[in-house]
């Protein structure tokens, strides 16, 4: 019966682990969200090229400042431009009907963005971008087609299109693209940056999980130690039976 | 020293002479009699006491920072997330307390499975256990609307619909469960009362019912054998030892395992790769942008996907229906002479097993699409579903059940 019991579990484990991955494949990327000069450079990105477009409004100027060891008063100086109370959440000046007129939607907010498209969606999203003369934003993208959404980060990773299409065994709608204008930055440089800025992201959505980590070392240290009491209780008390 | 003890045992006698303390102490925990071979299996009834208690006390904190209100719920979340302290951790307790809530469950109805717990005299221990399941359900069916993600909106108005199935009245029943002609704020607010107090309130109510029914029939055990026919000079089971100390010390072996998992859980992965907090949840809700893909989260899934399986919406909700309600008759479809699946025959314990793999395998297909193989297989494991309990009466008659022995082994 132990076996019946171990296989039962094992087979629903094995059958959480194996949803996980359903969409479609995305390459892995390394972010690291303790890194905090990575999450620094992003949230520079952040505030200068989405935070005029895309709120974050669950998340505090404070916060960001306090964790990512940013001095308030550079803060402040640097990376707050809507506001001066540094209390507040990252809300941006643009109106939603306004928003919803020039580009067709409202741009979502970005708070926890990195939570329902993951790291790696959004990664995808930010290095894919080319020319396409029938958007009205002049620019397509392979991850999300017909994005109202224009290539902010142009001037850094410069202008791609289609390559012409590449027979690729496996993979029915393969899409490549090349180099049409270069940007000011290597390509391996503009990944750098977008990897920086969804390491920032995914900071935003979860701001809490490092601490969370930590403290979960620690209940697991002491719930460990109070096991073995608990184990030797019961053995001391079942010993006569 | 003694003063004090005597202190004491005053003060307990003023109490017993109003309250019965000692008695209902005595009654339940220390000269409650349990079978002294209890295996793996029997830790669940107390890890699903153990999960009560963690999503009531998590809840009545969650509820005190959460705004039940359409404009503002999605937002609370977030700001319960982030800026009240250690708030994460309540929410992430409730999140993953709820799934862990189903898992122990489950568990614990396969315990019932395998050794016929639900058989006389413990009919009506089942049939609270039962009801105490399809409470939790509407339980979480209501909760998952609170957090206001695109899951939650979706999720909600996919199984309100369902009543608009049923002939004639439906829709005004389903109106009348929404409050609305859409999911919206009167659903919400609705859903939040549903949730915090008036499923709740039954909820402790019937677990209350079940402990007492439980002891009053006495705990069966892994070898299906009554204890309480066998007893020594001072009246006292055999093969029996009194809950307390002994089942409370080993217990408590069992909600520190418990605990660590839970533990594990809650600090490094309380999406659970998306099975206890779904990505699409952290969209909010939009009532004009239809997710691509719908399903309820992973405890509903099983009926769920046979829902999905019947072509025809009014049979589908009517196998639905059914699937949930024949649950409730297994102590009367069950002729077998023998509780225990270690006295049955070779032909309980295959039917046992084809039922397993078919619940677990609408469970995981009611999470996909309902694509061409997968709707086949579906309605395979639901006809082995329904088959498990058409035929029980016949194959538990026929079964070739071994010679219970007396005494516990």
């Amino acid at each position: 019966m132990r076996t019946a019991a171990l296989t039962l579990i094992g087979t629903s484990l094995f059958g959480l682990c194996s949803l996980a991955e359903a969409a479609r494949p995305l390459e892995p990327i390394e972010i690291d969200i303790r890194d905090k000069a990575s999450l620094q450079r992003g949230a520079k990105v952040f505030v200068n090229y989405c935070l005029s477009c895309h709120s974050a409004s669950y998340m505090r100027f404070s916060r960001i400042a306090s964790d990512l060891v940013i001095p308030e008063p550079l803060m402040v100086e640097k990376l707050m431009f809507v506001t001066d109370k540094i209390g507040n959440t990252m809300e941006i000046a643009m109106r939603a009907v306004d928003a919803e007129a020039w580009f067709g939607v409202v741009p979502p907010d970005l708070s926890v963005i990195a939570r329902s498209r993951s790291p790696e969606w959004l990664f995808a999203f930010l290095t894919s971008f080319y020319l396409d003369p029938s958007r009205p934003t002049g620019v397509n993208n392979l991850e999300s087609r017909g994005t109202a959404m224009p290539h902010v980060l142009w001037e850094y990773q410069g202008w791609r299109r289609l390559a012409q299409q590449v027979e690729n065994a496996g993979r029915g709608d393969s899409l490549s693209l090349e180099m049409a204008i270069a940007g000011r930055l290597p390509d391996s440089e503009y990944k750098n940056m977008v990897r920086d800025l969804v390491s920032f992201l995914a900071y935003l959505a979860e701001p809490v999980k490092p601490l969370r980590q930590n403290v979960g070392i620690g209940v697991l240290l002491y719930l460990a130690v109070f096991l073995a009491i608990a184990y030797l209780l019961k053995q001391e008390y079942w010993k006569d039976i | 020293m003694s003063s004090r003890s005597g202190r004491r045992s005053r003060l307990l006698d003023w109490i017993d002479a109003r309250f019965p303390l000692s008695k209902l102490w005595n009654e339940h925990a220390a000269k409650y009699y349990a079978p002294k071979n209890f295996n793996f299996w029997y830790y669940f009834g107390s890890l699903a006491l153990l999960v009560l208690f963690i999503q009531i006390v998590t809840g009545i904190w969650l509820a005190m920072y959460y705004k039940p209100d359409a404009g503002q719920a999605f937002a609370s979340i977030e700001y319960i997330m982030r800026d009240v302290e250690w708030g994460w951790l309540i929410r992430y307790m409730h999140s993953t307390g709820a799934s862990a809530f189903f898992i122990v469950i489950y568990l614990h109805m396969f315990r019932a499975l395998l050794y016929g717990s639900y058989k006389r005299p413990r009919e009506l221990l089942w049939l609270i256990g039962m009801t105490l399941y399809f409470l939790l359900m509407a339980e979480a069916f209501f909760g998952y609307l609170l957090p206001w993600g695109q899951m939650s909106y979706w999720g909600a108005k996919v199984i309100t619909s369902l009543f608009g199935a049923i002939p004639v009245i439906g829709e005004d029943i389903a109106l009348w469960i929404r409050g609305d002609y859409e999911v919206s704020d009167a659903t919400l607010n609705r859903f939040y009362a549903f949730h915090v107090i008036a499923v709740p309130l039954v909820l402790i109510g019937m677990v209350v019912a079940h402990l007492l029914a439980l002891h009053e029939v006495g705990s069966n055990n892994p070898d299906g054998v009554e204890i309480k026919y066998r007893k020594d000079s001072k009246g006292m089971p055999l093969d029996g030892i009194p809950f307390h100390p002994y089942y409370t010390v080993k217990d408590l072996v069992g909600i520190v395992v418990f605990l660590i998992l839970f533990a594990l859980v809650v600090f490094f992965i309380p999406e659970m790769g998306g099975w206890f907090l779904e990505h699409n949840n952290f969209e909010p809700a939009n009532p004009i942008v239809t997710p691509e893909h719908i399903a309820p989260l992973w405890y509903l899934t099983p009926f769920y996907s046979i829902l999905r399986a019947i072509p025809d919406k009014l049979l589908g909700v009517l196998a639905m229906t059914l699937a949930m309600l024949a649950l409730f008759l297994i102590p009367w479809l069950d002729k077998s002479p023998v509780r225990s699946i270690r006295y049955r025959g070779p032909l309980y314990k295959t039917a046992l097993a084809l039922f397993t793999i078919s619940f677990i395998g609408l469970g995981y297909l009611g999470t996909q699409n309902p694509t061409g193989l997968y709707t086949l297989l579906a309605r395979i494991f639901s006809a082995l579903y329904f088959l498990f309990f058409l035929l029980m009466p016949f194959y538990t008659k026929w079964d070739k059940s071994k010679p219970v022995p007396e005494r516990l082994s």
